[in-house]
C-alpha cells in the first residue's frame, strides 16, 4: 500500500462528504427563486410555479387549453413557498399557492401588488388504522385536536366513544402521524384545528410546519399514508385526492351545523359555497373556508390560490394569463371533480371572472 | 505545489532523443502545469462560495439565537424558534449507527471475497455488492417503509428489547412503532456497505503475494495470515474506505427522511424516531416562507457543512495515524 494510494482515498473521502453536504445547499441555493429563475422553460408562453397539491388540476388544464388555444403554460410544483418568492422576485409570471400570503410577503413583491384567485378546492381527511372499527369514524374538531395535542391517547378513551355509539374501538393507544415536509396540507389542518380549539391555537398554532406535541412525521401524504398502512393503530391527516386514490378509511368530521359528513367534493364545494355567502363585497379572497357554515359543509376544506400582479408588465402576457383564467373559472371547472378536487360554487366563478378585469395589462411605465 | 519547480523528468545525459522531445515541449508543460493548478484551484474556491453563501443566508438565525441554536431542541416555525441540537444528534447517531453495523459486514465481505471466494464466485458477488451503491435513495426509502419497518417492528426490536443485559439498557427501550434511528440506520448500513467493501476489498487484492506467501511460510494458518499478515498491511485502505461510507452517511438525506420518524427530540433510545440535518432540509425548505425561518435552515446547512469537516478531519487523523503504525 503506497502513500498516494492512500491519499487518494481521504481525499476521496473528503470530497464525496463535502459533496452531500454542498449538494443540499446547492438545491437549495437554487430552490429559493433568487439566483436560478424557473425559465427552463423552452419556449413557453407562460411560467409560473408554487403548490404541488393543485399539480394534477393545473396540469391538466395546461394541456387542454394548450389543445384548445396553443397557449403553453409551463408549471413547477416547486411548493407554495417557492411559488410566492418567485412571483415576488418576478421570475414567474404567476404563483400558486395552498396558504394565501400574508399582509407582510405582499408588501415585499418586487412588481406592485398581487391579486388572489382561488381556482379550487381541497380538503384535509383525517385516516386511520384500527381494523377493529367497521363503519366511518365520527370525530369532532375539539376530539381531533386533543388527539393531536396528546391529551386523547387511547382509541377507546370516552370522547371517541361517546361520538361513536354502538362502535367497538380498540383498546390500545392511538399513534399520531403528522406530516414532516412543510405542507399546505397541514396549513389547512392547523389552521381547521386553531380555529375550533382554544388549546390548539395557544399551542403549535397555524404553519406549514408545526412543532408537534407528539407523533411521528412521514414526509409527503404518501409518507404518512405508508406509515398508517403499516401500523395498527395510526391516525393521521392526508389529501382527499390522495385517500380516494388508495381507498384509506376516513372519519366524517363535525361540521359548524352540527352535523358528521363524511369528505366527498361535493361536501368540499358546499363548504365554499357556505363561506362566501359571509364575504363582503371587496374581499381579496384571502379567506379561510374552515368550519364553514352550512349543513352539508366539510370542515377542514380549503381553496387553493393562483396569484398574479395587478398591473401586469407584458401586454402579451398579460392577457393570456387573463385569458386562460378565465378559461380555468368556468369550463375548467368541470375537469375537477374527476381527479378528486372540489369545484368552486357556480356564483363564485362568475365574481372571479369580474375581479380579473381588475387586472392592468400592459401598463408597465 | 512546492515541488512543482523541480523538473518532472530528469533525463539520462546519453538519452538524448528524449531530452530533446521533452525540450521541445517546456511551453505545454508550462501551459499544462497552469491548467492543472487552474482545476485545483477550482475545488476550494466553489467550498469558499459554498461556506460564502451559507454564511451570510443563516447570519439572522445566528444573531438570533447564537450558540443556543445549538443546543436547543425547540424546533417551531409559527412562534419562530429555532434551535438544532436534535437534527444535530440524529445526523451523528445515525451515522454512527450505520457504520457499526456496516464495517463489519461490508470487511466480511472483502475479506471473503479477496482471500477465500473462488474466481468464479468472486466476480458475481463482487457486482451485486457494487450494484447496492447504484439504487436511488429514494427506492431505499420505499423498500424501507414496506419492508424494513414492519420487519424492524415484528421481530426485530422486540428481539432486542428481550435480549438479557442489552435490552435493558437505555438503546433498546420504549415503544417500537418502526420509524426510529435504528430504522434510518440499518437503512444507512446497507447504502454505505458498497463503498465499504469495495475499496476494502480492491485494497486488500492489492497486498502483494509475497506478503502472504511470508506468513505461510512462517507457519501461519489461513486465519492467522488474514488477521496478522494481509489485513494490517491493507488498514489504512480500510480506513479509507470507512471515511468514504462515513462521508455518504452524512449527507444522506431521501431514505433517512423516510425512516427516522422526523421528530425533534433527543432519545437515547435507538426505537425512538429522530430527525437529521439533512432531512430537515429537504423536508422544510421548499415551503419556508419565514425570514427566519429560512435563515435558520441554512444555519442547519451550516452546521451540516461543519460537522462534516470535523468528522473528516478526524478520520483523516485517524488514517494519518494508523498508516503511521502500519509503517513501524
Amino acid at each position: 500500500m503506497t502513500r498516494s494510494t492512500l491519499w487518494t482515498l481521504a481525499t476521496a473521502g473528503l470530497v464525496s462528504s463535502l459533496a452531500c453536504g454542498g449538494g443540499e445547499t446547492n438545491t437549495t441555493d437554487s430552490a429559493a427563486g433568487g439566483a436560478a429563475p424557473a425559465r427552463s422553460s423552452g419556449g413557453a408562453d407562460l411560467t409560473g410555479a408554487g403548490a404541488t397539491f393543485p399539480q394534477p388540476i393545473y396540469q391538466k388544464w395546461f394541456s387542454d387549453y394548450a389543445a384548445k388555444t396553443g397557449v403553453r403554460i409551463n408549471y413547477q410544483s416547486i411548493g407554495s413557498g417557492g411559488g410566492i418568492r418567485q412571483l415576488s422576485e418576478g421570475t414567474v409570471d404567476f404563483g400558486a399557492s395552498d396558504a394565501p400570503m400574508t399582509d407582510e410577503e405582499m408588501a415585499k413583491t418586487k412588481g406592485g401588488p398581487v391579486l388572489h384567485f382561488p381556482t379550487v378546492l381541497g380538503a384535509v381527511v383525517i385516516t386511520y388504522n384500527a381494523p377493529e372499527i367497521t363503519k366511518p369514524l365520527n370525530l369532532t374538531g375539539d376530539v381531533i385536536a386533543d388527539i393531536f395535542l396528546g391529551k386523547v391517547s387511547k382509541w377507546n378513551d370516552g370522547r371517541i366513544a361517546a361520538l361513536n355509539p354502538g362502535v367497538t374501538l380498540p383498546t390500545g393507544d392511538i399513534l399520531v402521524v403528522h406530516r414532516s415536509d412543510g405542507s399546505g396540507t397541514t396549513f389547512i389542518f392547523s389552521d381547521y384545528l386553531a380555529t375550533v380549539s382554544p388549546a390548539w391555537a395557544a399551542g403549535p398554532g397555524r404553519g406549514k410546519e408545526l412543532k408537534w406535541p407528539v407523533g411521528l412525521g412521514g414526509k409527503g401524504n404518501e409518507g404518512v399514508a405508508g406509515q398508517i398502512k403499516q401500523t395498527p393503530g395510526t391516525l393521521g391527516y392526508v389529501e382527499l385526492a390522495y385517500a380516494n386514490q388508495n381507498r384509506l378509511p376516513v372519519a366524517a368530521v363535525k361540521n359548524a351545523a352540527g352535523a358528521f359528513v363524511a369528505p366527498t367534493t361535493e361536501s368540499i364545494t358546499a363548504a365554499a359555497a357556505g363561506a362566501i355567502e359571509k364575504l363582503g363585497p371587496n374581499t381579496d379572497y384571502r379567506v379561510s373556508i374552515v368550519n364553514a357554515p352550512g349543513a352539508t359543509a366539510y370542515p377542514i376544506s380549503s381553496f387553493t390560490w393562483l396569484i398574479v400582479y395587478q398591473r401586469q408588465p407584458d401586454a402579451a402576457k398579460g392577457k393570456k394569463l387573463v385569458d386562460f383564467m378565465r378559461w380555468a373559472f368556468s369550463e375548467g371547472q368541470g375537469s375537477a371533480a374527476a381527479l378528486d378536487y372540489a369545484p368552486l360554487p357556480a356564483a363564485l366563478g362568475t365574481q372571479l371572472g369580474d375581479r380579473l378585469s381588475t387586472i392592468q395589462v400592459g401598463t408597465a411605465s | 505545489m512546492s515541488d512543482a519547480s523541480r523538473p518532472l523528468v530528469t533525463a539520462r545525459p546519453d538519452d538524448t532523443g528524449i531530452a530533446a522531445r521533452i525540450e521541445g515541449s517546456a511551453i505545454g508543460d508550462t501551459v499544462y502545469r497552469w491548467l492543472t493548478a487552474a482545476f485545483a484551484l477550482c475545488i476550494p474556491i466553489l467550498l469558499a462560495f459554498i461556506a460564502f453563501e451559507i454564511g451570510s443566508a443563516a447570519w439572522p438565525a445566528v444573531k438570533a439565537f447564537g450558540l443556543g441554536f445549538l443546543t436547543s431542541s425547540d424546533w417551531d416555525p409559527p412562534h419562530n424558534v429555532f434551535g438544532a441540537a436534535p437534527a444535530i444528534y440524529g445526523t451523528i447517531v445515525s451515522s454512527i449507527v450505520a457504520l457499526v453495523i456496516a464495517t463489519p459486514l461490508a470487511l466480511g465481505v472483502a475479506i471473503f471475497l479477496s482471500e477465500f471466494a473462488p474466481p468464479w464466485l468472486r466476480q458475481p458477488v463482487a457486482f451485486l455488492v457494487d450494484l447496492l451503491a447504484a439504487i436511488p435513495s429514494v427506492v431505499y426509502g420505499l423498500w424501507g417503509i414496506f419492508v424494513l419497518l414492519p420487519l424492524l417492528r415484528k421481530y426485530v426490536m422486540p428481539f432486542l428489547a428481550g435480549l438479557p443485559v442489552i435490552g435493558d439498557s437505555a438503546l433498546f427501550r420504549g415503544p417500537a412503532y418502526g420509524p426510529s434511528m435504528l430504522g434510518a440506520g440499518l437503512i444507512l448500513a446497507i447504502m454505505v456497505l458498497p463503498y465499504i467493501s469495495a475499496v476494502s476489498r480492491e485494497v486488500l487484492m492489492a497486498v502483494p503475494r509475497s506478503q502472504r506467501e511470508a506468513a505461510l511460510a512462517l507457519g501461519a494458518t489461513k486465519w492467522e495470515m488474514i488477521a496478522d499478515a494481509v489485513v494490517p498491511y491493507a488498514r489504512s485502505g480500510i480506513v479509507g474506505g470507512i471515511i468514504l461510507g462515513l462521508g455518504r452517511a452524512l449527507g444522506e438525506t431521501m431514505a433517512v427522511t423516510m425512516l427516522i420518524g422526523n421528530v425533534h427530540a433527543i432519545s437515547a433510545s435507538l426505537f425512538a424516531p429522530g430527525y437529521t440535518m439533512a432531512s430537515l432540509i429537504a423536508n422544510e425548505f421548499a415551503e419556508a416562507t419565514g425570514d427566519l425561518h429560512l435563515s435558520a435552515l441554512m444555519a442547519v446547512g451550516g452546521a451540516l457543512f461543519v460537522v462534516t469537516l470535523i468528522v473528516n478531519a478526524i478520520a483523516r487523523w485517524l488514517v494519518w495515524r494508523v498508516s503511521r503504525e502500519a509503517r513501524v
